[in-house]
Order: C-alpha cells, then sequence, then structure tokens
C-alpha cells in the first residue's frame, strides 16, 4: 500500500449569492428583467381590463389614470393590449428556443458524432440557411390559414441551421478531447459516451445560441405581425399593436411607442442574459468551473 | 550597488488578485545579476520564478497583478516604480526576453525580417534600410542558413528550433545588457534543445550580454548558469555557485529535487532491479494564504517546531553559497 | 514465433493520414506517421518508445489501442489478432489493453465526478455495478495513493499528479495485461513526476503488467524500462535492452540523443555535443533511403538511396543502418 498523498489543493467554496451577482451584472440584470416580463405575462392579464373592447368614444386618449398608455383609434386600452401582446412575443421566443434547440441539437450532436451523415445533412442546412426566414414565413402564411403554430413552425426552420452549426462545431471539438478517446480506450460505446460524455459538454454554448435565437424569434414574429403575415389581426400582439397605430402616429404616438419599448426591452433582457451566459459558460472566460 | 552589479533585485513582492484571494506569487526574493553573467532561476511550477521574469521587465497585467513591494535596479532607475512609456524604451533594448512557446510570440502576419527590423528601428532610431541589414545580420548571428531568403518568411513557414533562433535574434538585435529566457528550450526536441542552449552560451560570450535563464530543468542549468537561485512557494530557499550547488545542496527542497530525477549519466540499476527515485511527498502549499514559518516545512523530513512557525532567514555558508533553512548544516 | 508469455506483438504497422486538397478533397498525399514498425512486449515488461516529436511514437500507441485503425501490418494481443477487428467485435478486448494518457488535465471529463470517470469502465464491461463498483473504485483510489473520499470531487479539484493517479486507477480497474503510457509524466513537476514513476514500477511488479511507455524523455526510459525502442520518422532505428542501449548505442540517431540530453551535473559540462544539426524533416515528404541521412555525420551515396533494413546485430540488439 502506498503512502496517501497530501489533502486535495482546493477547498470546496461557498455558493453564495451576493458574491454570484457581483461577479455576473449581466446575467442578473437580465435574468431580473425578464422575470419582471414573464411575470407580467403570466399574471398582468388577471389585473387589466379587456383588450379587445373596442369604445369608440375614447379614442385616441393620451395616457392618463385611467388608461395608463392611452387607447388606439377604436378606444381599446393600450396598456392591456401591451400586457397581453406580451404573452405572444414571450410564447413564440420560448417555443421557437425550445424547438429548434431540440432539433438542433439532435442533428449537431448526430452530424458531429456520425461522420457519415455530415456532409449530407449539413448541406441541406446550408441550403435552409439561405431562405430569408421572413420570405418563408409569408409564403408558408399565405399557404395556410394564419395562426400562432404557423409562425412558430415558420421561424423555428431557418433557425434550426443555426443551433445544427454550433452544436456540431462543440462535437467536432468535443470527439478530439483526450476524455472521449479515454472514455473509448475504457469500453463505453456509442451511445454512453453520447449521452454521458459529450452531451453535458455541448449544453452551455447550446443555451448561449438558444437565447439568440429566442430574441431573433421574438423580433421577426413583430416583423411578420407588423407586414400583416404573422398572427392574426385581432390577437393583440406587439407587431400587431404597432402596425395598427402607425396611420395615427402623428397624434397618438404612444401606441407605436409603448409597444415598441416593451419589444426593445424584452429584446435586450434576452440578449443581455445570452451575452453573459456566454461570458460566464465559456471555459476560456469563466477563471473555475 | 557595486560596479560589477547590473541587475539588483531587492525583496520583491508580486500578487495577484483571484477568485480564491490575492496569490503572493513572488513572496520577498533578493538576488543580484553581474554583468556577463548566467544566473539560472530553477524551481517547479507555480514557485514564482516566470512571475519574477515578468515582474523585471513589468510585464504583469495590471488588471490581475502588481508589484506589491521591492525594488529592481538597473542601469540608475528602478524598475519597480519606473513609469510605463520609459519602460517601453528598455524594453526589447537594454533588456529583452525570449518565450517558451516563440509560435505565440511572434506575429503571425508579418515576416521576420519585418519583426526584427520595427524592433530596430523604434529602439536605435537607424533607418529601415540600415535596420533590415541588421535584421540579415542577427539572423546570420543565430546560425540561420539561406538568412537573407528567410528575412521575408513569415512565422509559420520556419519550424519550431528556428523560430526560437527567430527569438533570440530579435532579443539581442539591440545589444541589450540583460537576456531574460523563460524556459527557452522547454518545447523544444532534445536535438534542437542541445543546438539552442549551444548558439546562447555562443552568443553570450560574443556579446558580454548578461542571461537571467527560468527552467524547472536541472540539467539545463546544471550546463549552462554560473550562479543558481532555487525558488520555492514564491521565495528563494538557496543561492549559489553551480558547481557548489549540486555538489553540496544544503537545502531540503533542493536535495529532493536532485534525488527525485532519474539520471541518465548514471546507471540506477543495481542487480537488475529498477530502484525508487526520492520522492518529495505531499504538495506545494496555497499560496492565497500567507505562509507561517518555512514554505517547505510541510513536506521536508526535517522540519522542527520552530521551522513550522518562524521564517528562516537567509544564512552564509561562505563561497557565495546562502541557504534559507534553520535545520541546514552549513 | 510468439513466446507464450508474449502479451502484445506488432508486426509490419503502418499507419498514413491522407492529406486532401483541391476542391473535391482527393488525396494529395499521405503523412508516413509509422512506416512499418514491429515489436513484441512480454508480461511484466516495459518496452520504451522514445524518440523525437512527429516520430510517430504516439500514433502506434492509439493504433495498438484501436483508436485509430491501422493502414498495414498486424497487431496480436494476447494471441487475438486485433488488426481488423470493428469497433464491436474489439469492444471486449479492450479489458486487456488500457491507456494513461499525458495530460492529466484534459483527460478527464470535467463535468464528472472522479470516481464514476474510474469507475466507468467497471460498469461498462458489467465487473461491477452500484454499490459494489464503488467499493472497487475505492480499492483503486487507495492503492494509487488517493483517499477513497476524493471520489465525490471533480478533475479540477485535483492537483496534476492526482489526476495522473486517477488516469492510473482508471487503467487499472479492469485488470488488463497492457498498458500504453503516453508520455504520463512528462506534464508533471520533478518531485510529483517521482511519486508517479514509483507507482508504476510498484504496480508492474505486483501485477505483472506489460508497458508500452512513450516518451520523449531518455532519463525517464533509462529508469522505468526494460528494453527500448529509438524511433525517427516513422520508423525504429535501433532496439534493444536498455543497458546496452546506453552502453553501447549503434545507430548514429541514437547516438545524437544521447549525447545530446542534458545531466544534472556541471562537472560533465561541455561533453555534451550537438551531434546533428538541423530540423526533423516533414513525415509527409521523408527524405528517401535511410530517414535520418540528412543529418547524419557519417551519411555516405547508399544512405541517400537505399532504406536500411531493421538487422539483429548481437542477440536482441537490432539496429537499422548501413555502416554498423
Amino acid at each position: 500500500m502506498v503512502a496517501v498523498t497530501d489533502d486535495l489543493p482546493l477547498p470546496p467554496r461557498r455558493f453564495s449569492l451576493g458574491a454570484a451577482i457581483r461577479r455576473n451584472p449581466t446575467i442578473t440584470f437580465g435574468a431580473v428583467l425578464l422575470t419582471v416580463l414573464v411575470l407580467l405575462a403570466l399574471f398582468g392579464p388577471l389585473f387589466v381590463g379587456d383588450p379587445l373592447k373596442i369604445a369608440p368614444v375614447n379614442r385616441l386618449r393620451p395616457p392618463s389614470e385611467r388608461w395608463w398608455f392611452g387607447t388606439d383609434q377604436f378606444g381599446r386600452d393600450v396598456f392591456s393590449r401591451t400586457i397581453y401582446g406580451s404573452r405572444v412575443s414571450l410564447i413564440v421566443g420560448l417555443s421557437v428556443a425550445a424547438i429548434s434547440s431540440v432539433l438542433g441539437l439532435a442533428l449537431g450532436l448526430a452530424c458531429g458524432y456520425f461522420r457519415a451523415m455530415d456532409g449530407f445533412v449539413m448541406r441541406i442546412m446550408d441550403g435552409v440557411m439561405a431562405i430569408p426566414s421572413i420570405l418563408l414565413a409569408i409564403a408558408l402564411i399565405t399557404l395556410t390559414r394564419p395562426g400562432l403554430g404557423i409562425v412558430i413552425v415558420a421561424i423555428v426552420i431557418p433557425e434550426v441551421p443555426r443551433i445544427v452549426r454550433v452544436v456540431r462545431a462543440v462535437v467536432l471539438s468535443i470527439r478530439s478531447q483526450p476524455y472521449i478517446e479515454s472514455a473509448v480506450a475504457g469500453g463505453t460505446r456509442n451511445i454512453k459516451l453520447l449521452w454521458r460524455h459529450v452531451l453535458p459538454n455541448t449544453l452551455a454554448p447550446l443555451i448561449v445560441q438558444s437565447t439568440y435565437v429566442c430574441a431573433s424569434a421574438m423580433l421577426i414574429e413583430a416583423g411578420l405581425s407588423f407586414l400583416g403575415a404573422g398572427v392574426p389581426p385581432e390577437v393583440p400582439s406587439w407587431g400587431n399593436i404597432i402596425a395598427q397605430g402607425r396611420t395615427f402616429f402623428q397624434i397618438a404616438p404612444w401606441s407605436i411607442l409603448i409597444p415598441g419599448a416593451f419589444l426593445a426591452t424584452t429584446v435586450l433582457a434576452v440578449n443581455l442574459l445570452g451575452d453573459g451566459l456566454r461570458d460566464r459558460l465559456d471555459p476560456r472566460l469563466a477563471r473555475r468551473l | 550597488m557595486s560596479a560589477a552589479t547590473l541587475l539588483e533585485v531587492r525583496d520583491l513582492h508580486t500578487q495577484f488578485n483571484t477568485l480564491d484571494g490575492v496569490v503572493r506569487a513572488v513572496d520577498g526574493v533578493s538576488f543580484d545579476l553581474a554583468r556577463g553573467e548566467t544566473l539560472g532561476i530553477v524551481g517547479e511550477s507555480g514557485c514564482g520564478k516566470s512571475v519574477t521574469a515578468l515582474s523585471i521587465l513589468r510585464l504583469i497585467p495590471p488588471e490581475t497583478g502588481r508589484i506589491a513591494s521591492g525594488s529592481i535596479h538597473f542601469e540608475g532607475h528602478d524598475l519597480a516604480t519606473l513609469p510605463e512609456d520609459e519602460m517601453k524604451r528598455l524594453r526589447g533594448h537594454r533588456i529583452s526576453m525570449i518565450f517558451q512557446e516563440p509560435m505565440t510570440s511572434l506575429n503571425p502576419v508579418l515576416t521576420v525580417g519585418t519583426q526584427i527590423a520595427e524592433n530596430v528601428v523604434r529602439h536605435l532610431g537607424v533607418s529601415w534600410k540600415a535596420a533590415r541589414e541588421r535584421a540579415f545580420e542577427m539572423l546570420d548571428l543565430v546560425r540561420i542558413a539561406d538568412a537573407r531568403r528567410r528575412l521575408d518568411e513569415y512565422p509559420h513557414q520556419l519550424s519550431g528550433g528556428m523560430r526560437q533562433r527567430v527569438m533570440i535574434a530579435m532579443a539581442l538585435s539591440c545589444d541589450p545588457q540583460v537576456l531574460i529566457a523563460d524556459e527557452p528550450t522547454t518545447a523544444l526536441d532534445v536535438t534542437i534543445q542541445a543546438q539552442i542552449l549551444d548558439l546562447m552560451l555562443e552568443l553570450k560570450e560574443k556579446t558580454g550580454t548578461a542571461i537571467v535563464l527560468i527552467t524547472h530543468d536541472l540539467g539545463v542549468v546544471a550546463e549552462t548558469a554560473e550562479r543558481v537561485v532555487v525558488m520555492y512557494a514564491g521565495r528563494k530557499v538557496e543561492e549559489a555557485p553551480v558547481m557548489a550547488l549540486f555538489e553540496r545542496p544544503l537545502h531540503p527542497y533542493t536535495r529532493g529535487l536532485m534525488a527525485a530525477i532519474p539520471r541518465l549519466d548514471v546507471d540506477a540499476e543495481s542487480g537488475g532491479r529498477r530502484p525508487r527515485l526520492q520522492e518529495i511527498p505531499g504538495l506545494v502549499p496555497r499560496l492565497t494564504q500567507p505562509i507561517v514559518g518555512c514554505a517547505f516545512a510541510s513536506r521536508c523530513g526535517l522540519a522542527t517546531d520552530r521551522c513550522r512557525a518562524e521564517a528562516p532567514p537567509v544564512v552564509d555558508a561562505g563561497g557565495g553559497h546562502t541557504v534559507a533553512c534553520w535545520e541546514a548544516r552549513v | 514465433m510468439s513466446a507464450p508469455k508474449t502479451v502484445l506483438e506488432v508486426s509490419g504497422l503502418v499507419k498514413h493520414f491522407p492529406i486532401r486538397g483541391g476542391l473535391l478533397q482527393r488525396q494529395v498525399g499521405a503523412v508516413r506517421a509509422v512506416d512499418g514498425v514491429g515489436f513484441s512486449i512480454a508480461r511484466g515488461e516495459t518496452l520504451g518508445l522514445v524518440g523525437e516529436s512527429g516520430c510517430g511514437k504516439s500514433t502506434i500507441g492509439k493504433t495498438v489501442l484501436k483508436l485509430i485503425e491501422p493502414t498495414a501490418g498486424k497487431i496480436v494481443l494476447g494471441g487475438q489478432d486485433i488488426t481488423t477487428l470493428k469497433p464491436g467485435a474489439m469492444w471486449p478486448h479492450r479489458k486487456r489493453i488500457q491507456t494513461i494518457f499525458q495530460d492529466p488535465y484534459s483527460s478527464m471529463n470535467p463535468r464528472l465526478p472522479a470516481g464514476t470517470i474510474v469507475g466507468e469502465p467497471l460498469e461498462n464491461f458489467g465487473i461491477a455495478q452500484g454499490r459494489e463498483r464503488d467499493e472497487r473504485v475505492a480499492q483503486l483510489f487507495q492503492r494509487v495513493g488517493l483517499r477513497p473520499d476524493a471520489m465525490r470531487k471533480y478533475a479540477h479539484e485535483f492537483s496534476g499528479g492526482q489526476r495522473q493517479r486517477l488516469g492510473i486507477a482508471k487503467a487499472l480497474s479492469v485488470s488488463p495485461d497492457v498498458i500504453v503510457a503516453d508520455e504520463p509524466v512528462s506534464a508533471l513537476d520533478v518531485s510529483v513526476q517521482a511519486q508517479v514513476l514509483n507507482l508504476l514500477i510498484d504496480l508492474q511488479e505486483e501485477l505483472g503488467l506489460a508497458y508500452l511507455f512513450i516518451s520523449h524523455d531518455l532519463a525517464v526510459m533509462r529508469h522505468i524500462s526494460h528494453r527500448i525502442a529509438v524511433m525517427y520518422l516513422g520508423r525504429i532505428v535501433e532496439i534493444t535492452d536498455k543497458r546496452t542501449l546506453f552502453s553501447t548505442p549503434l545507430h548514429p540517431y541514437t547516438e545524437a540523443l544521447l549525447s545530446a540530453a542534458t545531466a544534472p551535473d556541471p562537472k560533465r559540462r561541455g561533453k555534451r555535443k550537438a551531434i546533428v544539426q538541423g530540423d526533423v524533416p516533414s513525415p509527409a515528404k521523408p527524405p528517401p533511403g535511410c530517414h535520418f541521412h540528412t543529418r547524419c555525420p557519417y551519411a555516405t551515396a547508399e544512405c541517400k538511396v537505399v532504406s536500411p533494413a531493421l538487422r539483429e546485430v548481437a542477440p536482441g540488439h537490432h539496429v537499422a543502418c548501413h555502416l554498423r
């Protein structure tokens, strides 16, 4: 029996919320902002009035104590519509991020790991990436009935290759890591190798990339709605609110500026979270795991 | 500071701020470098030898590290406090440095001739034409065959050994007084290492440049240095002329190191069995906490209560041999 | 020809890596990383593979482990020809040959606890599961000098030497016959290197392991090996027992390696001679004839044309040189 070597070199560090916030101000700021917006989207509609109620008497009222964000040309409460609109944006953003992450992860893992598939799948991805997403969405929506589901599908298709590329690149770099060779030499077979050694190490870049996809999906959804190719016009989405308010911009700028500001803030929050996570999860930047 | 002394480091403390606290990378190191001398600084990873070199050149990244106290006297300046613009004039001119990995210290988009000439123009203020001629002379001096053609090549077109020669040519291009070489041969193959060591010694004879050679390799030190400083956990534990150090190492750490290396020059086998190497048990102490007493006490077979309580002073063992140990028989 | 105690026998091993170029990624050449290499290792024996970077020593290690497929040649592991086995058919044989990697930092999955990494081969081969596995892992930890309660810690919480102990524990877990150790101590400090070398020697004497020990460090080689093969540009130029190699090296390259090495003894200063000049040629374009003739001080006209075969010049001493 050989002598036991000395103590391990580093003591485990206790987790402290204060220190974590100080170290990651971007993540904290983005996460707090996003949490507020999610809470508003979830519970806001319980406290605001009907976003669809038309009241021609009260049309184009400026923000006041009764209508916090004013009213539009039909007398609908812009505050209520904006709160409801956040639901659409968040649903689109989160579902696009989730669906394209799952699809992209599966394809990316397969391409990076099973090299035979790689050339074929990646050329298809290159092709899909060459289609402008707005045009694809308009085409899809004119072919079918407009609705939230079809908007999500239309945005997911061009976003998937972006995820596939990131995941594939990460898998390729992990494959050449000595710990993968070490696992193979230790008798680890394909499925377990992927599940235990490759997959966990792709998650960090995947999460970062999916936050960017989420932000971009929200913007595309608003753009589509604005163009009339998104969710049906009667649904209060931020894009729709802006589109409908644009003829009255000079007399009722609030009906555009306020939903616009919400859209900008939400996208900013998601991007900040993504940037913060990227800096934190990148092993070259994170000073300790 | 006597006339023969070129560089005088006194009680140098260099610290880094990390998430785990302040790392005392260099913790009170003093030594002198004489004109034309080769001084070896030897120690294991994390002992502070490279940080000492970076401190002399003031290349400690200011975001995380700083020279906390101490002085570095060179040509009438204190490098520890010299303003950055004056420091820029000294670096690459009066003091220059070569690193372990020559590929990362050369700019990949400039030809080697341009890089050497640039340094010459910056420091000596000569014309580009003269500087390019100087670059050619330097490449020729470091024995790069076909030097004229090599001037117009990019770093990636050269082999590892050749790149290290280019680094040496660049470092010596302005006739520096001091050349600091940080593990100059560690990344090279054995046969190339031999060529580079020979070249450095030969150039030292020719130019009279003093060399500070930083290495973990006792073999390299034995072959090249005149005097050796042994460092451990940010402190100097022993200093001696090279013969004295290898003949009569005084500090238990130095002795431990020498016994731990497998030897190429002696047949260690006795009766067909491979002997055990002597181990130094345990690990280097954490540098985030102030070390009370001798830094080596936790791994030392001779350690007493005094060693654990009180840092040993540097004792003179005669003949320029000094050691920081309570138990060493001097 | 293989003696009963031979556990690994390699003959005529060739590994070429294709170089692709052009628009259609056609093969335009090949890096001849390993170019016809043969050796055998007996139970309880250490064969050292020494050479400079690019000589193909690491490629040999990966090829005998079947982490990469050989281009030609034969690899016999414990009597079984594994040369052309597909991954599925190779799998049961992996138990008999394990490896220790050079870089203790990148050879451990950063997201798994040390106990899981070390115990993985036990699970893979169905040797032990759950609690029993944990007990076996704890024993392995103790065997290599680590505290068993360190099983829950992650790789980055260990020092370099301790990680190398983890790698050794993992390799030992399935009781292999052969361990391929690729530069296992070159990333370690001298004092820690001694600990790991001692451990490797103890384990070999206790368990009768055979080591294929790959290193560029002649002093480490001299310490741990029984026999040593010197490689240059994909070929073995000299192979013999350790004592003979160091006392009477026959190949000019071996001589050059020995004379270029530094020794921790200032009295030997100046005895080191840089016999060879210049750099190692690229393995993509090795010189014709003897690969070493471009740097060899004794090269003749024949050396530039005819490639010398590896001949036995004394019992157990093989050299590939026209002049010996």
